[in-house]
């Protein structure tokens, strides 16, 4: 068995919170768009304060990326997976961040209020109040959502291809740490 | 041989264990989104039975299209405020944004006596707890859920061959929806008044206020005009007679409606705004609204948001009514769509709502 070193406690916490969050979101967001239902407005008030704490999550997250450099990759990857593998986390991050900021920028641009636990806590506006920006924006959201949930799949099979075919050590790293 | 099989199944084994969760994810997101079950009520399905019921033109709102901006102030006076903690219903004043309409997605259709009107009112109070409602002018909903909305459109789709309805597909409905029978005959017998300026708009569904202690009272409410209702009478044959009689009257003088808040008593049903509510309810007075300005909708404040019945102020919630979130749902679909097109100028423009010397002639 090659080792390889484990992420830091913290950012396996972060990683598998935000995992869980993401993939929900990802579900609540596809089905409250598709239905007129009673669920409706419950899946989107849970959906802006979800988002909104992902956007924090995903910040406080890269600063810790950034402050503690995860373990390197296996010598022998091939260099297309090593790129494949950096690209992928790059987007990951980028989506992280800018998809909840384009579902707060489009409702701004839309004029509409958007609470966040009850009716109490209200976002401010961080866009000018303008249709057609609300209206790209929101065409926005979906196409990024999508492309989220794109490479999050290609995200898990990559890390069970890691962790079954190739076992590396690599899907281990994110799971727990290697006994000394 | 044997360990040769044997590690071609584990090989197998694995590769099945690296696809399985994407393709369950995968299923999740497909069933999440609706896409396994074509039957679910979606905004896209709402959508497509109002554009065939009602007609629908690019870069309109994809109902109550024909319409005008209208602006001015809402005063609370407080009586509700034991019930409700809503700043709206303070002792206050709040600037309102506001639009008139006609029901059904033609916004070059021609104004007639029997057609639904509608006011929809923005109150923004500085605390930036907005209260939204689009209400009309009749007495009950001719439907109590999404999906009888969505077979009624279809219902009532214009046959290709008469532009009418198709009275055999209507009557089918109605045969399969005899519940609906008392709305549909209340709403054909009301009192049609001569205009938007003296109409009475109600809010159909129902809400709950939400008192300081949490105590949750269910309501419906009306906006009752000031000025005296006159019945429907002649007019002249104009296309736009209900909006020019609305832009000459503003002009003239402010105009008012009192928001009149009923609250249920024990038989009236609070989740089905097909059924009419007792008339011994209790009503409260709960302000005034004063409207002094009105525009078009190609200038005007009203074309850029959606009068959304879930935007409500802490103090006022949504009660169990299906309608709402389906509403809710279907309006923000409306405003994207419409947002991202490029609307041809409305039927009501610009130079129509400038007061002109002609139109102070015709009343002097
Ligand atoms: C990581 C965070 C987020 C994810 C993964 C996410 C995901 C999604 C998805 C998948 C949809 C459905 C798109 C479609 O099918 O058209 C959606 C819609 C939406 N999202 Fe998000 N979203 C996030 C953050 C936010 C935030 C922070 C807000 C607002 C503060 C927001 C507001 C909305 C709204 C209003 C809709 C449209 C609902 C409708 O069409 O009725 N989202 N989101
Ligand atoms: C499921 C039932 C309903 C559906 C699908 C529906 C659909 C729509 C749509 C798509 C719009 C255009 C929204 C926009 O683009 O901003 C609209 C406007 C409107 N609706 Fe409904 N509606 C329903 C029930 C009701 C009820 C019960 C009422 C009255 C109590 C009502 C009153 C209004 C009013 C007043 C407007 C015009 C708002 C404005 O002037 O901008 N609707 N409706």
């Amino acid at each position: 068995m090659k080792t390889v070193a484990s992420f830091a406690l913290p950012s396996r916490v972060l990683h598998w919170v935000m995992a869980v969050m993401i993939l929900a979101m990802l579900l609540i967001g596809v089905s409250m768009a598709s239905t007129v239902g009673a669920d409706y407005d419950r899946l989107v008030a849970l959906h802006r304060p979800l988002g909104s704490a992902i956007l924090v999550l995903a910040i406080l997250r890269l600063g810790n990326r950034l402050h503690t450099p995860p373990p390197p990759l296996p010598r022998d990857l091939p260099p297309v997976m090593k790129l494949g593998a950096h690209a992928s986390h790059v987007l990951l991050y980028a989506l992280m961040i800018a998809l909840p900021l384009v579902g707060w920028g489009m409702l701004s641009a839309g004029a509409y209020p958007i609470p966040l636990l009850g009716q109490s806590v209200l976002l401010p506006p961080i866009l000018p109040h303008d249709p057609m920006l609300w209206a790209w924006l929101r065409w926005t959201h979906t196409v990024l959502a999508f492309l989220l949930f794109g490479v999050v799949l290609a995200h898990i099979a990559a890390a069970l291809f890691h962790g079954l075919i190739r076992r590396d050590g690599v899907l281990r790293s994110m799971l727990w740490r290697e006994k000394p | 041989m044997k360990t040769n099989a044997h590690a071609t199944l584990a090989s197998i084994l694995r590769w099945l264990g690296v696809v399985a969760l994407p393709a369950v994810l995968m299923l999740s997101f497909l069933w999440a989104g609706g896409w396994l079950t074509p039957s679910r009520l979606t905004q896209a399905a709402m959508l497509d039975a109002l554009q065939k019921g009602g007609g629908m033109q690019s870069g309109f709102r994809r109902n109550h299209a024909k319409g005008i901006c209208v602006t001015g102030w809402f005063d609370g006076n407080g009586n509700a405020s034991i019930l409700s903690t809503a700043t709206v219903l303070q002792k206050a004043r709040v600037p309102v944004i506001g639009r008139f309409a006609l029901a059904g997605g033609l916004p070059y259709q021609a104004d007639a006596p029997g057609k639904v009107r509608s006011m929809a009112l923005r109150l923004s109070p500085s605390d930036g707890q907005e209260w939204r409602m689009g209400i009309n002018d009749i007495p009950v909903f001719p439907v109590g859920t999404p999906q009888e909305f969505h077979d009624l459109q279809l219902a009532a789709r214009p046959d290709p061959t008469t532009g009418k309805p198709d009275p055999a597909r209507m009557r089918a409905f109605l045969t399969g929806h005899p519940w609906l029978q008392p709305a549909m005959v209340q709403i054909g017998q009301r009192t049609v008044s001569s205009g938007f300026g003296d109409d009475t708009y109600y809010s159909l569904d129902s809400f709950l206020l939400v008192a300081e202690g949490g105590t949750k009272t269910a309501i419906r409410w009306a906006m009752v005009p000031v000025q005296p209702a006159v019945p429907d009478g002649s007019h002249a044959n104009d296309h736009d007679y209900l909006f020019h009689q609305i832009i000459d009257d503003i002009h003239a003088h402010p105009l008012q409606w009192r928001l009149m808040v009923t609250l249920a008593s024990k038989d009236d049903a609070i989740d089905n705004p097909s059924k009419e509510w007792s008339q011994d309810d209790r009503q409260i007075d709960a302000g005034t609204l004063t409207l002094t300005g009105i525009e078009s909708e190609e200038n005007g404040a009203c074309t850029g948001i959606t009068f959304d019945p879930l935007v409500l102020p802490k103090g006022i919630m949504p009660s169990a009514d299906p309608i709402l979130p389906a509403r809710s749902a279907v309006y923000m679909r409306s405003f994207y769509l419409r947002s991202g097109e490029h609307p041809t100028a409305p039927a009501i423009s610009h130079e129509m709502t400038i007061p002109s010397a002609n139109a102070k002639d015709k009343k002097s």
